[in-house]
């Protein structure tokens, strides 16, 4: 967590070191951002906790000019830390309410690190989101207008390995820069691509860098045929390429600054692969990507004819455009617009794995359903209330019931009025003839509306996991009849506002064919997609489901598995056959299933019910239910009980 | 208080959204058709959109001097305050903007229903009450960004107030009552976090927003947002005269709004098709029609008709359906497949 500048000199780059893209492009992001932290939100830095990130942190830092303000906060702080409050001690001396600024106001103008992002809770996201947007804290809190600008950059450290695990997707949206680090080769030191004097002059050259409406045009289409997040993002990748621009020295950003900015911006974030440029030609444009054609931008008026009759603001801005046309030399080269050139740039630089990743999603019939950011409903709302789950601030409130007391903030929450009651009320309980006034003066006077309780908070979410087994026993044990049932459970999900995700397993592999959601549209979709036939691989199938069952856990749901399987495992761990090898393997997994308390609901969909599904239904502690002839009233009962018992 | 707010971007500036942006104005024409929520994607405009509102609203006429911004005319609705001075003589009135009150997530509960004045307690051991962000937002909007992540016991006061339009705030000693009548306007990512029925039923409209799909719409959009941050004064100056003409639409809409007419056969559609639909109870119904009479006014038409109808049922009705889990059209093509069975496919909206 050391951030000293120790390593790193500026003055002397070895170009001789051969360094990986990757690396370029770590340190291409932090002369970006340090070029222009406020306007291009931040950094999200996928890493572990590795001398790499420490690397990258302390470059950028020694980028930034010198007196920017930098500070650090943990994923859980608390409101009055983040945004601010009353400042207690300086009140009580002052006798008048003082405010005290929260950490943001305190980092106006330069950079905000937070440790932790993947485990930052969406409503505390929300509130760095809405200071991020509104560049200022403007709230009422504890009896003061807190009204203070914050116009800060955020690098947030994201630690998530897993994709399903991350920095929420509502923060993701308003830092132009994800990075992941954990390509980059710690042992090659990262060497910044800029000097400080060089961020410097950007810095100054910046506020009348230009983008004329050919890379405007471009990056939007790029992130359009990427499918890479809101309109936002599209600002994001503009502030930029306007920071690339001023970089070089330069008042006009160029197709090349789009480009970077594609690549740095828009290319982690793709959630679809957009088709080849051979296909765009064969096939009229999709509802997916729509390269632009080879006109001039569209006129403004189709958007702005909303609602008012006559529109002459928008006449005038059309108008003015043709003007603004001759100057963009792209515009004069129609067999190759700047938005393609952009596009087949951008699109070279998304990450192997990923296009690997929504390559095998467009053929599994699942549309958009593969990218992390496409998956809904990944952090759920909390309810902040009972004695479980973390701890979540104070409120007002008496300690009754479950609700404890919080020594610490009712005192703070009484201290204040000292003065008040001092006057109002009587002498307090004497504890003897010795007590005298100045010891009465000590004594707090705490009253009932000063009672705080510790809140805390619990996901309201349970997630409930099917693992269907699509092998070819089970196809011919009524595979149709399983899916069927679980179409009839994930209504009752829907009432219960659960989460579901789907397991399939079949051949050597179990696949999560559904991460969790709330879209039972989806969740139906991707049953329906599953094909039968193959071994039945249990023991990986239940390993596949226990991990995902520990992942929600730890975000604080409550898991569920529902497996629906003849129980007849016949494919071992490594993909060998084997059924004793198979079955010892799935007892095994069971077993450590049973020991992380995880409720499971084990669904025999044998024909008559089966010896062997019954000794893993015990060894994991699962409720057996042998799926009767079509009768899914008695299997939903089932669920319900299953479930109402680990809720 | 507040320093003078940051300028906002311009509601006309706003490209697209259409739909959002009429549920604004129908119900800044006419507030009796309660709250808008606004659900959707992220980057849509959904807070710029609602916090420009707060430009086009004309004017209203206050009590001066009055912390809740009492009526001068509303003599029933005033705060105790204002009642014991009406007894005395005649109210004076002042010309103030309608309040637009942000209400974000951060804030502390004793700010939001008021609470005793801090600083006259320290300094002068006074017990006084300081009204909070629901005494503010009385007679005008109340918007929550990110609604649906908002804390419960904060959603338990909004629900309680937004229903009765009076606080209660009995806490430190203190008993006080006052008005707090308000438009709830809400919004947010439905992939945060679902909103609770109870709170749900208190917002009159509901618009979902989507990411444009247009290219041209999503530059323009980027466009004006960049040349908005790049000059502020100078794009709002831009603007002002679509903003000015919108506010003159409101107003007369606001003045044509008592006298319009509404045709049986429109009471008759409404009903039908909220039968179409199995709505719950009568509100899906009054909703519906005062919608349709503010759009009705909003256009300035002879009478309300069927056309209005249609094209404010998806707002009016989209989240007061009995939900289907396994219909994979969502509310809107539902609505939609009603709105052909009850008026017939030929007549499109």
């Amino acid at each position: 967590m050391n951030v000293e500048l120790a390593s790193v000199t500026p003055s002397v780059a070895p170009s001789s070191v051969a360094r990986s893209s990757v690396a370029d492009d770590a340190a291409l992001v932090a002369s970006l951002f340090a070029v222009d932290p406020i306007g291009t939100g931040g950094v999200c830095l996928r890493s572990a906790a590795h001398p790499v990130r420490d690397q990258w942190l302390a470059l950028l830092r020694g980028l930034l000019p010198p007196g920017t303000a930098w500070r650090r906060i943990p994923f859980n702080i608390a409101d009055g830390r983040l945004l601010g409050g009353l400042d207690l001690v300086a009140t009580l001396k002052a006798n008048r309410p003082i405010a005290e600024r929260g950490v943001l106001a305190e980092a106006d103008g330069g950079v905000v690190v937070l440790t932790m992002a993947e485990r930052l809770a969406a409503t505390r996201a929300a509130r760095l989101n809405a200071v991020l947007d509104a560049g200022e804290v403007v709230m009422p809190r504890e009896g003061v207008w807190l009204h203070n600008p914050a116009r800060v950059g955020l690098v947030a450290l994201d630690e998530g390995i897993s994709d399903e695990e991350g920095a929420p997707p509502s923060l993701l949206d308003r830092l132009a820069f994800p990075l992941d680090l954990n390509a980059v080769d710690y042992r090659v030191p990262l060497l910044p691509a800029h000097l400080a004097d060089e961020i410097l002059a950007a810095r100054s050259l910046l506020p009348s860098v230009t983008a004329d409406d050919g890379v405007l045009e471009a990056l939007c289409a790029t992130a359009a045929a990427l499918g890479a997040g809101s309109p936002r993002v599209a600002l994001l990748a503009l502030r930029a390429a306007c920071a690339a621009a001023a970089l070089d020295g330069r008042r006009r950003v160029l197709e090349e600054d789009a480009v970077l900015a594609g690549r740095l911006v828009l290319a982690p974030r793709a959630t679809r692969v957009p088709p080849t440029a051979e296909a765009r030609d064969a096939e009229p444009p999709g509802q997916a990507a729509q390269p632009p054609p080879d006109q001039p931008p569209q006129p403004p008026q189709q958007s702005t004819d909303d609602g008012s009759p006559e529109d002459p603001q928008a006449d005038e801005a059309a108008a003015a455009e043709p003007s603004a046309a001759p100057e963009e030399p792209q515009k004069s080269e129609p067999d190759q617009p700047a938005a393609d050139i952009v596009l087949e740039a951008v699109q070279a630089a998304i990450p192997a794995g990923l296009l690997a990743r929504l390559r095998n999603a467009a053929g599994a019939a699942a549309p958009g359903s593969a990218s992390r950011a496409a998956v809904a409903g990944r952090s759920g709302a909390l309810r902040s209330s009972g004695a479980r789950g973390r701890p979540a601030g104070v409120r007002a409130g008496a300690p009754q019931g479950s609700a404890r007391l919080n020594v610490i903030e009712t005192l703070r929450a009484a201290a204040p009025w000292q003065r008040l009651r001092g006057r109002v009320t009587g002498p307090g309980t004497g504890t003897g003839a010795g007590a005298g006034a100045a010891e009465r003066a000590q004594r707090i006077r705490v009253t009932a509306e000063d009672f705080r309780v510790t809140r805390y908070q619990q996901r309201a979410q349970t997630l409930t996991v099917f693992v269907v087994d699509a092998s070819g026993s089970a196809a011919l044990n009524r595979l149709a009849e399983a899916k069927g049932a679980v179409e009839l459970l994930l209504a009752d999900c829907y009432v219960r506002r659960d989460q579901v995700a789907v397991i399939g397993f079949r051949g050597r592999t179990a696949e999560i064919l559904l991460p969790p959601t709330r879209s039972l549209v989806r969740a139906k979709r991707s049953l329906a997609a599953l094909p039968g036939g193959g071994g039945t691989p249990l023991a990986t199938a239940i390993e596949a489901a226990h991990l995902l069952a520990a992942q929600a856990l730890r975000r604080g749901e409550t898991p569920t598995l529902v497996l629906l399987t003849d129980g007849r495992a016949n494919v071992a761990r490594d993909g060998s056959g084997g059924r004793e090898v198979a079955h010892g393997q799935a007892l095994a997994a069971s077993g450590a299933l049973a020991q992380a308390r995880i409720a499971a609901l084990f669904i025999d969909t044998s024909p008559r019910p089966n010896p062997l599904a019954q000794q893993l239904a015990a060894r994991m502690h699962a409720r057996y239910v042998a799926l009767p002839h079509a009768n899914a009233q008695a299997l939903s009962g089932a669920v319900k009980a299953a479930v109402g018992r680990s809720g | 208080m507040l320093a003078t707010p940051r300028p906002v971007f311009p509601f006309s500036a706003i490209v697209g959204q259409n739909e959002m942006k009429l549920a604004l104005t129908i119900s800044a024409v006419d507030s009796a058709v309660g709250g808008v929520l606004v659900f959707g994607d992220r980057g849509t405009g959904k807070s710029t959109a609602v916090r420009a509102l707060a430009a086009l609203l004309p004017p209203m006429k206050a009590v001066s001097g009055c912390r809740y911004g009492c009526d001068p005319e509303a003599a029933d609705a005033l705060c105790e305050e204002c009642r014991a001075r009406s007894l005395t003589g005649p109210l004076k009135a002042a010309t103030v903007p309608v309040p637009v009150v942000d209400m974000p997530l951060g804030v502390t509960e004793d700010r939001v229903v008021g609470a005793l004045d801090l600083e006259r307690a320290l300094s002068q051991g006074v017990k006084a009450f300081e009204p909070g962000l629901l005494a503010r937002a009385n007679r005008g909007f109340l918007y929550i960004d990110e609604v649906n992540l908002l804390e419960d016991h904060l959603v338990d006061l909004l629900i309680d107030v937004a229903a009765s339009g009076e606080n209660l705030v009995e806490r430190e000693g203190l008993s006080v009552r006052h008005p707090s009548r308000f438009v709830l306007i809400g919004s947010g990512n439905p992939e945060e976090g679902e909103l609770r029925p109870q709170l749900l039923d208190r917002f009159g409209l509901s618009v979902e927003v989507k990411t444009p799909e247009e290219l041209g719409e999503r530059v323009e959009v980027v466009k004006r947002r960049d040349e908005f941050e790049r000059d502020r004064a100078a794009f709002i100056a831009k603007w002002k005269k679509e903003d000015d003409r919108l506010r003159r639409r409101i107003v007369a809409g606001r003045k044509t709004l008592p006298g319009m007419e509404l045709p049986d056969d429109v009471l008759v559609a409404a009903a039908r098709l909220c039968m179409q639909l199995g709505t719950d109870g009568l509100r899906a119904e009054l909703t519906l029609i005062r919608a349709a009479r503010s759009l009705a006014s909003l256009e300035q038409a002879a009478a309300v008709a069927v056309t209005h109808l249609r094209r404010v049922a998806p707002s009016a009705l989209r989240h007061r359906l009995r939900r289907d889990p396994l219909d994979e059209s969502g509310s809107a093509a539902r609505i939609e497949r009603a709105l052909a069975e009850v008026f017939g496919a030929a007549e499109s909206a």
